[in-house]
């Protein structure tokens, strides 16, 4: 893709979310806006600050939140060395990043579309939601550890019916699966379509119904990536035999170039 | 600055635009970087290894960071040689700089067969045998720590081969690399890279396990470029063929260091991941810093390490 490129982008503001979480672990991260000509939703950057030195030297994967005219924005949780960097960016500073890359979700306009994120899954469905002609065709279940407002759950809610379900005790988990089992079976005689992003144990949930009612279904994939640009082959994901390329069904795929988003049923979890 | 070098060999020289080139494994077939540079800027590219066979490769999780590295464990994922000749090869032939096929077999037969496969692809300017992967159960290392097994398939890709440069990839896992490059030498060898990644491990200490499915895998980055600048200098001094040195550049002023050492070109590998700009970038910049340290010739430049 043309439009694909690195560029070293200005960091316009650092917001935390959520104020019931002291730790600060929530992060909008809004950058100058790249040259891109064309992004899809589900598509992801990789970004690099400087402060990573040459001790880490991976850029970190982090989904596309919105794009306009302005700025690019990125919704991040620190979860480890690299997104605690990201935290510590100071307005001003420049940033490495290479994007857009992979492919992004199906927006298809009059059909019943039902979204489903778990925590930092999240971020892809703000510029999906955003972007969709359509708005009044997307519901979204959105399954959650830490407070609501530690999301950036304001503009899906403004435009779409969101259901919310925080899990904090184990019982919390077994609803959540009911109510994706529910949804889904839902979606069967609708010839819908279930757009999934979030934890490997999510995303297989999502996948066993849809496989079980045979509905379609694209799931986003979060694996470690070093590269981003499909050269590295250590983000690979298993397909399954009804793989498009002949050649690399039942094989590994790159996640970088040939996702992060996928049909249920072309890979294994 | 003329900044072309020649590698010359035992039967067949290679020729440099300039010494900056890519490792096998770290920067695809090429184009999966053309968005973010001039591919013909640079030396040549060394495309990932190359088997006779299709490979799936390794289980998952096969990559972990680490410290000013990385562990990989890939398990040499590839269609295979016969993919590549007809389906990447023609799609990148129209690159004008070095492309450079890496290959792997599980036996001398198989290397034999690859090599003789290759032989007669024009735009392969020169074969990387690679008798260093610490990340496949058959072959790979052991062939590059037995200075007997290693001279055998030297031999036999240099008979497979007799049309291009052929460069043997060295293990930094053995005893004495001195003997291993001294050994390649002598069965045929053009010239000799060196490193391959070193053989390490990373665990989990919330999940007690190790981070890589393959458990071991091979350590590349910053963290090996002490280890990579010691091979490159010891090899140098003892073989007569030329040297290319690997393991931890990530900017014009390491790619010199090499050269100091006593390396002829050298490959950009894990930096490729810090950013898809960095091979283009070190070939930009370093005229620019030859310039700053007063370096007219590579040529004269190169081994030149006082000590
Ligand atoms: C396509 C894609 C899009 C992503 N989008 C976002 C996003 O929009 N916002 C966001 O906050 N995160 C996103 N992630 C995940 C994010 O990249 C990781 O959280 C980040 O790389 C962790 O880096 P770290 O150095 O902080 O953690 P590390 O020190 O590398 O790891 C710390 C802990 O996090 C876990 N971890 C590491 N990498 C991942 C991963 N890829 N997914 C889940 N857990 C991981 C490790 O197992 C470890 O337990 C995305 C990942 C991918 C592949
Ligand atoms: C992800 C990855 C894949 C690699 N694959 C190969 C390979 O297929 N063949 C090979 O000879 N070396 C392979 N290597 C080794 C590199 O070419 C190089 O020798 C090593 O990484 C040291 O250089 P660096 O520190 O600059 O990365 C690989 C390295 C990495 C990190
Ligand atoms: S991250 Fe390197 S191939 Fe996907």
């Amino acid at each position: 893709m043309d439009n694909q490129h690195s560029t070293r982008l200005k960091v316009l503001d650092l917001v935390p979310f959520g104020q019931a979480d002291p730790l600060h672990h929530f992060y909008a991260l809004r950058l100058a806006r790249p040259a891109w000509t064309q992004w899809e939703p589900g598509q992801f950057i990789m970004i690099r600050p400087d402060s990573f030195g040459l001790e880490i030297p991976w850029g970190r994967p982090l989904g596309i939140c919105q794009l306009n005219q302005r700025h690019l924005i990125c919704f991040f949780q620190v979860v480890g060395r690299g997104t605690q960097k990201l935290a510590e960016l100071k307005i001003g500073e420049e940033v490495t990043v290479w994007g857009p890359l992979g492919h992004g979700f199906n927006i298809e306009d009059d059909t019943q579309t039902l979204l489903l994120a778990g925590g930092m899954g999240i971020v892809p469905f703000v510029g999906y939601v955003y972007s969709h002609p359509k708005p009044w065709n997307l519901t979204m279940l959105f399954g959650h550890r830490a407070p609501l407002d530690c999301y950036p759950v304001d503009t899906i809610k403004e435009r779409i019916a969101l259901d919310t379900l925080r899990e904090t005790v184990p019982g919390d988990l077994d609803n959540l699966i009911f109510n994706l089992e529910e949804r889904i079976h839902d979606l069967a005689d609708q010839n819908g379509l279930v757009l999934a992003c979030g934890p490997r144990p999510f995303l297989k949930t999502v996948q066993n119904f849809a496989l079980k009612f045979n509905v379609r279904a694209q799931l986003s994939l979060e694996n470690r990536m070093a590269c981003g640009v499909g050269a590295c082959l250590g983000c690979v994901t298993q397909t399954t035999e009804k793989w498009p390329e002949a050649e690399h069904a039942d094989s590994y795929v790159q996640v970088c170039t040939k996702g992060p988003v996928f049909w249920a049923h072309q890979i294994t979890l | 600055m003329n900044l072309a070098v020649k590698l010359p060999g035992q039967s067949i020289d290679l020729n440099l635009k300039n010494p900056v080139l890519t490792a096998s494994g770290t920067f695809g077939y090429g184009r999966e970087f053309a968005p973010y540079g001039d591919l013909n800027a640079l030396g040549g590219f060394i495309v990932k290894g190359l088997s006779l066979a299709p490979r799936p490769g390794n289980a998952c999780p096969r990559i972990i960071e680490t410290t000013a590295g990385m562990l990989n464990a890939i398990g040499l994922q590839n269609d295979g040689v016969e993919h590549f000749c007809q389906k990447i090869l023609p799609e990148i032939a129209a690159y004008n700089t070095a492309i450079i096929a890496n290959i792997y077999g599980g036996t001398v037969e198989e290397f034999f067969e690859l090599a003789a496969r290759l032989n007669h692809e024009e735009k392969v300017s020169a074969l990387e045998v690679n008798i260093s992967c610490p990340n496949v159960k058959h072959g790979g290392v052991l062939f590059g720590q037995d200075p007997k097994m290693a001279a055998q398939v030297t031999a036999a890709v240099r008979r497979g081969a007799p049309n291009k440069h052929i460069i043997v990839k060295l293990s930094p896992n053995v005893t004495s690399i001195i003997e291993i490059a001294k050994s390649v030498e002598g069965a045929g060898a053009d010239s000799v890279s060196c490193i391959n990644t070193l053989l390490g491990l990373s665990v989990d200490l919330k999940t007690h396990r190790p981070s890589l499915a393959n458990i071991v895998g091979g350590l590349s980055g910053p963290a090996i470029k002490p280890v990579a600048l010691r091979s490159v200098w010891q090899v140098a001094k003892n073989v007569q063929i030329p040297v290319i040195g690997v393991g931890g550049i990530t900017n014009a002023y390491d790619v010199l260091e090499f050269i100091l050492v006593g390396a002829k070109a050298i490959q950009i590998g894990t930096a490729n991941f810090i950013s898809p700009t960095t091979a283009f970038d070190i070939v930009r910049t370093l005229p620019t810093v030859c310039q700053e340290l007063g370096i007219t010739s590579l040529d004269d430049f190169c081994g030149s390490l006082e000590c």
